[in-house]
């Protein structure tokens, strides 16, 4: 593995950054497409004096020419200024930050446990040793690929806490709470991982290097393991991008079916009360994810796969 | 993107006899499923067109001397927390949930050609711009981005239908400049060129007819994502406000009863995963023949 060229990294880092610049202005824009005067907005039921409408003008800033608002916006946003929220009248990024670790924790625990069954239902399932479990699995992925996640949550709610009494029905507080949730949001994702991970260990399957390694009399398993997951995963590791924003916009709502805290409880809560400051935060927040794990998901491409390299 | 099922590869020449039974075995059973999807699609069509064909009854009559009675013979899937047949809503949410998706996604196929076709046509400045700003547009997380729109208009089944619709757009924009850009450098355009035809002729006539190609499969795949984030928002509450009986309010409305009536919830959520499984279906199907492939 050789050290890809300054060039093709530096192309991609800046392609990032543009495609972030880009969401950040596109987000700024929606702010502004917002109908309602953001006066009328801050003052909410409050009392509304001419006095007090100059005072907002001045204390938010609204009296400059909006490319200056513009600049500003960026400028702070790179400082990770997230602005106020119009609402709770506190910084965007203390409320966001409050409720970051619970969607965190879940995010990940789903991700490790969606990358990890895709990974052995991939191995398991590839080539044509056992037709019926393939055939049992291909359909069971399309299914959670095309059920809601929400009604998964459900359907584990209904029947392991309802029937079963097996954990919980609400909460965010221990760690048996944490199951139902990792589960629902885990399952779509290592339904489509899987078929992308058995897609490509089929193909590594027909190989030149797959006989050699089998006429080097390496067992099944090994060849299997070693040399056709390998192949299989450059297609998967592009998927990262799209794992981070499923899992985001997922948690969204799983939160919302297990009553859990977290960012989607909050960004309800803003998208309803129209509270844009913490809406933009959030949305603005997930594409920085998203472009840097894109990027990154891109680096290592590069790194796996040299022939990336030219063009 | 495309997950393609296990299948016979391209070109595949069957050396014995039990090879080629496998594969009749295999086209048998592909066949069953899409009859099946087939079959259900078309009920789907119909509940959509003529819903009392299927449940005559109204869907918004309550009835507080059958409240959440279990799916018998005379209420197939049950009665809800107001004793509303929970079949009849079904049937007469497909209404609203497929008309919703299939706007979003004509919105999504018209909006993505026209700016791939616009994108594919410019030079390189516009074309630039126009495809970062696509880049820009899927890096936000798909309900999120839907979200974000519906906070600025409001609730409602039109803003709905228009933030899906943004939201899938970029796929089939830039399947559209892909193909643009290939055709426009192909022979016969620009034999057509030197014939002296006309820009808008040219474009009408000759580039956009092929660069459209993979577009209604795309289409029907991405129908079924957008009966899926329909289903999201408005189990959020961000699409038709209650009573309206479409499918993911009827999620939302029916979760509060769930740890009693099960059936008010996980029905109408079946159809839901129905309709996304039957799309899928024939759209892998669909690309598979494109493909050139027998499965």
């Amino acid at each position: 593995m050789g050290r890809p060229p300054l060039r093709s990294v530096l192309r991609r880092v800046a392609a990032g950054v543009v495609v972030l610049w880009v969401a950040a202005t596109t987000a700024y824009l929606a702010l502004l497409a917002a109908p309602g005067d953001t006066v009328d907005t801050l003052i909410g039921d409050g009392v509304d004096t001419p006095q007090i409408r100059a005072d907002i003008i001045a204390e938010w800033g609204l009296d400059r020419p909006a490319v200056v608002q513009y600049l500003d916006y960026l400028w702070r946003l790179v400082h990770g200024d997230l602005g106020r929220s119009y609402l709770l009248q506190r910084p965007v990024a203390e409320v966001i930050g409050e409720q970051l670790a619970p969607t965190l924790i879940l995010s990940v625990a789903a991700a490790t446990l969606g990358v990890l069954l895709a990974l052995i239902i991939a191995v398991v399932t590839a080539g044509d040793r056992r037709p019926w479990l393939r055939r049992l699995s291909s359909g069971t992925e399309l299914l959670l690929v095309s059920t809601p996640s929400f009604l998964i949550g459900l359907v584990l709610l209904s029947v392991l806490s309802f029937r079963f009494g097996l954990f919980p029905v609400a909460g965010g507080a221990d760690l048996r709470a944490l199951v139902l949730p990792t589960i629902t949001l885990a399952l779509p994702i290592a339904g489509l991982l899987a078929q992308v991970l058995r897609d490509g260990v089929d193909r590594a399957l027909d190989e030149p290097f797959v006989l050699t390694a089998r006429s080097r009399g390496l067992t099944e398993r090994v060849v299997l393991a070693r040399h056709a997951l390998r192949h299989a995963l450059l297609p998967a590791v592009t998927l990262a991008g799209w794992l981070f924003g499923t899992l985001l916009g997922g948690a969204v709502i799983i939160e919302q079916v297990f009553g859990r805290p977290g960012l989607g409880q909050v960004t309800l809560n803003a998208v309803t009360s129209k509270d844009m400051p913490v809406v933009l935060a959030v949305v603005t927040l997930s594409a920085a994810v998203y472009v840097v794990v894109n990027t990154a998901a891109d680096l290592v491409s590069l790194v796996i796969d040299p022939r990336l390299r030219r063009s | 993107m495309t997950v393609t099922l296990d299948g016979v590869p391209a070109g595949a020449t069957f050396t014995s006899t039990t090879e080629r039974a496998a594969a009749a075995t295999r086209r048998r059973r592909l066949r069953i499923g899409l009859i099946a999807a087939g079959a259900y699609l078309t009920v789907l069509l119909v509940a959509v067109l003529w819903p009392a064909a299927l449940a005559p009854g109204d869907p918004l009559a309550a009835d507080p001397l059958n409240v959440l009675a279990a799916p018998d013979g005379s209420h197939w899937f049950g009665t809800d927390n107001l004793g509303r047949d929970v079949w009849t809503r079904v049937v007469h949410g497909a209404g609203h949930s497929i008309t919703i998706a299939v706007a979003a996604t004509a919105v999504a196929v018209t909006g993505g050609v026209l700016l791939g076709l616009l994108a594919g046509l410019s030079h390189r400045i516009a074309d630039e711009t126009l495809s970062r700003t696509l880049d820009a547009l899927s890096a936000f997380p798909t309900l999120l981005l839907a979200m974000l729109f519906i906070a600025i208009t409001g609730p409602g089944t039109v803003s709905l239908i228009i933030a899906i619709g943004l939201v899938t757009l970029p796929r089939h924009a830039r399947v559209v400049r892909g193909l643009t850009q290939l055709v426009r450098r192909s022979g016969y355009v620009e034999q057509a060129v030197t014939f002296g035809l006309s820009r808008p002729r040219l474009v009408l006539r000759h580039i956009l007819p092929n660069a459209i190609g993979p577009i209604p499969v795309l289409a029907v795949i991405g129908l079924g994502e957008a009966v899926l984030i329909a289903a999201g928002l408005s189990f959020l509450g961000m699409g038709p406000q209650p009573p309206s009986p479409e499918w993911g309010a009827m999620l939302s409305e029916g979760r509060n009863y769930l740890h009693i009536a099960w059936w008010i919830t996980i029905l109408p959520g079946l159809a839901v995963t129905a309709t996304v499984v039957s799309l899928t279906v024939l759209g892998r199907h669909w690309q598979a023949r494109l493909d050139g492939r027998h499965r």
